[in-house]
């Protein structure tokens, strides 16, 4: 069974569609990027997968939960699909080490010992095991994101959702938090990246999917798609980020 | 008997600031209480329920606090609930606290960014569970300042009290001037028993509003 698949995905905002129709399926241990123009559908459909998104249409099931509108049933499978986001959402009144042991601690009654173990371990993942007891505002923007990464593998997710983490980074500051989810990667863990970087999609991804207009627009192994783009319209969208 | 202002009144304005201080800690506490469930209902309760609070709030909003007084005082009692003095300002000046800190509070709940509910549904925390680890510590951060600076205006408006013969600073100071006629004196000295309860709560709000605005959000 598929760490994650995706079918016939619906979904529109009033009149206006978004998602008309997205069928995908990650295998466990797959990276998949998720490129494309802004407005084409991205982000909605990571949305989706963990709920933060209601849809119309489709189905998705993600390790082993299927996404409807029960709470009950969405906290379940939030336990085991991490999400980390553009601008980080660190809870700014908690410490590092507050932010990552909060929901080990109230979702999953995780004691004081173990969740102090856990924080060390995956700080030192995301290389910022000196930082336990830094606040938020005391971090520069690649330091939060990796304490974004940080609280979400607290959790110990099957898969995890990444939307656009280095969009709202200085370029000086993206190479270390792209480098904390290459190693990721490396150690085997399911991810599906909504990004803008081209040149990480390539290397990292096992898989790259191209979305246009609120579809699937072309997808295949990142080597293929981004030497031999099929469609005019990939071409395109690819052709200024290759030089 | 006429008397003359002197240290002798001192004793009686004091009781009647006992009652003020009383009164306002009550009104305080209750309306303090209530108003935190309006302010959740307001902002994370059913559609119905929001509406209910938003009709209650601009309600009591746009009556004045003597006519709520007048009403749990002297209207009450025909529906066969006869309240005391005392009972009848407690509960006006709760029925009007209520009001405004459930409309405060809404403000602060609704001013923390809604990336922030989502980082925590992304993690899996019940509706409970993100309202007491992550959205009402840092509402309340807010929330200090104007809520201190509301107390203010609860001590000051417990005078409409003497009007119910409730005796609190401002009965106790007419009490006073019918006995004496030196209004000035009387009345001076009351304002000033107001000025040294509500001046330090004024200090303290402003100064946990500049703190806020410095910035540091811990």
């Amino acid at each position: 069974m598929p760490a994650l698949r995706i079918e016939n995905l619906q979904k529109s905002y009033g009149v206006v569609p978004v998602l008309k129709g997205i069928d995908l399926s990650v295998d466990n241990g797959d990276v998949i990027a998720v490129i494309g123009r802004s407005g084409s559908g991205k982000s909605t459909m990571l949305r989706c997968i963990n709920g933060l998104e209601q849809f119309q249409g489709g189905s998705i099931d993600v390790a082993g939960h299927t996404v409807d509108t029960s709470n009950a049933h969405l906290r379940a499978l939030r336990r085991e699909v991490g999400m980390v986001f553009q601008s980080y959402n660190l809870f700014p009144h908690l410490n590092v080490s507050e932010n990552i042991t909060l929901a080990p601690r109230v979702v999953k009654g995780v004691g004081r010992e173990e969740g102090k173990a856990l924080v060390e371990e995956v700080l030192s993942r995301v290389g910022l095991a000196d930082k336990a007891g830094a606040y938020p505002d005391e971090l520069s923007g690649g330091q939060q994101q990796r304490v974004a990464i940080a609280r979400s593998l607290a959790m110990k997710p099957k898969v995890m959702l990444f939307d656009e983490v280095t969009s709202a980074l200085d370029p000086e500051l993206t190479g270390e938090v792209l480098k904390t989810i290459a190693e990721l990667a490396e150690a085997g863990m399911t991810m599906v990246l909504v990004t803008h970087e081209m040149g990480f999609a390539r290397k990292v991804a096992t898989r790259t999917v191209f979305m246009h207009e609120g579809r699937i627009w072309e997808e295949g192994t990142s080597e293929e798609l981004f030497s031999h783009p099929r469609t005019p319209e990939l071409r395109a969208f690819i052709a200024p980020n290759l030089k | 008997m006429i008397q003359s202002f002197g240290l002798w009144s001192i004793p009686l304005l004091l009781h009647g600031l006992m009652w003020t201080v009383l009164l306002s800690l009550t009104t305080f506490v209750a309306g303090g209480l209530f108003g935190l469930l309006f302010a959740l209902g307001r902002s994370i309760g059913p559609r119905w329920l929001k509406l209910l609070i938003a009709g209650y709030i601009q309600l009591v909003q746009a009556t004045p606090l003597l006519i709520l007084l007048f009403l749990s005082f002297y209207a009450l009692p025909f529906m066969g609930w006869y309240f005391p003095p005392l009972a009848a300002a407690a509960i006006s000046l709760t029925a009007y606290s209520t009001a405004f800190l459930a409309d405060i509070w809404r403000g602060c709940i609704e001013a923390i960014p809604r990336t922030q509910w989502e980082a925590a549904d992304a993690l899996a925390l019940s509706t409970t569970q993100k309202l007491r680890y992550v959205i009402l510590p840092q509402a309340f951060r807010i929330a200090r300042g104007p809520t201190v600076g509301f107390m203010v205006q609860i001590v000051k408006n417990t005078s409409v009290t003497a009007l119910i013969g409730f005796v609190e600073l401002t009965r106790a100071g007419q009490l006073l001037n019918s006995m004496t006629f030196q209004p000035f004196d009387v009345f001076l000295t009351v304002a000033a028993l107001y000025f040294v309860v509500c001046y330090p709560l004024s200090l303290w709000s402003e100064k946990l509003k500049e703190r806020r605005s410095a910035g540091s959000a811990h």
